[in-house]
């Protein structure tokens, strides 16, 4: 018997590791797909070319590839992978099949502190130029995520209803004052904050990447060190809480990587939503809740989910670009409903 | 050798546990008593979850603060909410304070081990939200009995098990109890199983411990009588132990008017019918 049983748990755990290599795959893919698709079409072997053999290839076309599709291409994959991520611990934190790097008020604060930036001028950081709509959105997010925090560290009670309605009214009160910011706007600056609202990769740099990637990389061990509480908290409080966990002190301290993740990601890109609800489900209905196989294919299902987006964005009519917030939903919710519909357990 | 000292604890002003002494040695040990009377509070503050006054002292080391999971296993009364996790992954999560993102041959052998004694390896790659309320009450023993305890704490493990699930499950706790020289508490309801495997009884009433010792000692129409309001004949079975039976003159009305004197608001459920080994 014990062989037998073995044998299938061996079995299961190769599957899971199959999926992640698939996902893998699937995204390297979708990512020289997206180097490929713009206004002006290329080809495999040129973005091949460009990319590893830098010099031996047409000037015009290594421009295209390393100015402005690399940063956006991997942009696509660092902050699908971020949103991915940062929904993944989200729900499971909370408990919540709903929570998302967007439920919480976080994007409402980072539209909110952009838009301020964008209708009059004001940062929260003096002289940052460039940086100036950034730096303000995560500021803004950051001061939310941090209210959040302040107000669940006190409750001994109640932490996780306390996290979500704080975060709820919060995410009400910035999109008022979003609103109050829009009405005040010239027509210029309104279609401005719009366009942000909307979710963008173009305005993807090289040192923009770096820093959601840093932060990325310099976070996920983080959470990979917890891999097996987290996924004990997803029993609920108090069984975690019998297996010897502090369930607050952990909760708190993922709250604050999420929020960390969240705010870099949002503030360069703007609000790309439901990435960060779907792809956690995605992962969880491929490998349940065991944090060792949901944490990395959470983040290579956000990165790939995010990646098929922008190239759908360049897709849809040739030559222009669609805001990709608008697309990941295209994309999103057809697989997911799919995914949801085809299956007879539920995963939730 | 177990020990508790002057131990008691409070919900804001509420006092639950008054000032508790008890000594436990490696045996099967149930605590009986009525609903709302302390015992799920009493083994949350042995394991360390709960902050209180007084102290647990394990071996001569006193256990700190939820710090002793290690050496404590507690088995709340709550499965936990059934999730999309395997139910090999979930008896591993019992002891996820030793293991590494790699799961080393030595905890999937115990693991397994756990597994097959109590006789659910066939389920060790269902899911846990596939599984009857039974099957994961026997997944949440295999996790406390996975960490090798020496102090096993349970909080009514055999509430959602039938009849056969209850005696197995119990035979299982009492070897593992007597063969790894474990020391375990049971809190308990029913009385008739608890007289059949503990070894020794303790009978707590409104926070404080109203009697302790062999069950045949422990369960007379007296005690019954004033911890339960329950009028019921106590017999001794063919095995010499007391076996339980309520009157039905005990009517209900009476008994929750009795229990209001004591402080009770719900209607204690029915006790254990008499057991048939």
């Amino acid at each position: 018997m014990t062989t037998m049983s073995r044998d299938a748990y061996d079995r299961i755990t190769r599957r899971k590791i199959v999926y992640l290599i698939v996902v893998i795959g699937a995204m390297i893919l979708t990512f020289f797909i997206d180097i490929m698709t713009g206004p002006a079409w290329l080809s495999m072997k040129e973005v091949i070319q460009a990319i590893f053999w830098p010099g031996q290839s047409d000037p015009m076309v290594e421009g295209i590839v390393w100015i402005i599709r690399l940063p956006v291409a991997f942009m696509a994959i660092s902050v699908g992978a971020a949103l991915g991520v940062a929904g993944a611990e989200m729900q499971t934190i909370l408990g919540n099949p709903l929570a998302s790097p967007y439920t919480l008020g976080i994007s409402g604060a980072a539209g909110f502190g952009a838009a301020l930036a964008m209708v009059l001028g004001v940062g929260a950081v003096p002289y940052a130029q460039e940086f100036l709509v950034p730096l303000n959105a995560f500021i803004f997010s950051l001061i939310t995520c941090m209210t959040i925090y302040m107000l669940a560290r006190g409750r001994k009670k109640n932490q996780t209803e306390t996290i979500i309605l704080v975060g709820i009214a919060l995410l009400f009160l910035f999109n008022a004052f979003l609103a109050l910011l829009q009405y005040m706007a010239s027509e210029n600056e309104l279609q401005a904050v719009v366009f942000w609202l909307f979710g963008s990769l173009m305005k993807a740099t090289w040192p923009k990447l770096a820093i959601v990637t840093v932060v990325l990389i310099l976070l996920i061990p983080l959470f990979a060190r917890d891999a097996w509480k987290l996924t004990a908290l997803r029993l609920g409080d108090s069984k975690a809480q019998s297996l010897g966990i502090d369930v607050r002190k952990l909760r708190l301290r993922v709250f604050v990587g999420i929020s960390l993740i969240t705010a870099t990601a949002v503030c360069f890109v703007g609000t790309i939503g439901f990435v960060g609800l779907v792809a956690p489900h995605i992962s969880r209905m491929l490998v349940g809740e065991d944090q060792r196989f949901f944490l990395p294919l959470s983040a290579l299902s956000g990165a790939l989910l995010l990646s098929a987006a922008s190239v759908g964005s360049k897709m849809i009519i040739p030559g222009s670009i669609f805001p990709i917030g608008i697309i990941t939903s295209f994309i999103g919710v057809p697989f997911f409903l799919a995914l949801i519909l085809t299956r007879k357990e539920g995963h939730w | 050798m177990l020990a508790v000292r002057n131990l008691s604890f409070s919900y804001g002003q509420k006092s639950v546990l008054l000032d508790i002494n008890l000594d436990c040695k490696p045996m099967l040990t149930a605590i009986i008593g009525p609903n709302a009377t302390g015992k799920s509070t009493f083994l949350k503050c042995i394991a360390g979850l709960l902050k209180h006054r007084g102290s647990v002292i394990l071996n001569g080391k006193r256990i700190y603060d939820g710090d002793s999971t290690g050496q404590v296993s507690y088995l709340p009364q709550d499965n936990g909410t059934p999730i999309a996790l395997t139910v090999l992954e979930a008896v591993l999560l019992g002891m996820h304070q030793s293991l590494s993102w790699r799961v080393s041959q030595k905890d999937l052998d115990l693991a397994f081990g756990v597994l097959e004694d109590l006789g659910i390896e066939e389920l060790s790659t269902r899911l846990l939200n596939q599984l009857s309320g039974g099957q994961q009450q026997m997944v949440s023993i295999a996790q406390s009995l996975v960490r090798e305890p020496q102090v096993l704490l349970m909080d009514e493990p055999t509430s959602s098990l039938d009849l056969y699930r209850q005696l197995e499950i119990f035979n299982l706790i009492k070897k593992v109890t007597y063969e790894k020289n474990i020391i375990t508490l049971v809190a308990l309801h029913d009385l008739n199983l608890a007289a059949r495997y503990a070894d020794r009884m303790v009978v707590m009433s409104k926070g404080t411990i109203y009697d302790a010792g062999e069950p045949y000692a422990i369960l007379t129409e007296d005690m019954i009588k004033t911890v339960y309001g329950v009028h019921a004949d106590v017999y001794m079975d063919r095995d010499g132990l007391p076996v339980v039976v309520p009157k039905v003159s005990s009517s209900p009305a009476k008994r929750i008017q009795h229990r209001d004197t004591l402080g009770q608001r719900q209607p204690e459920k029915a006790l254990g019918g008499v057991l048939t080994p």
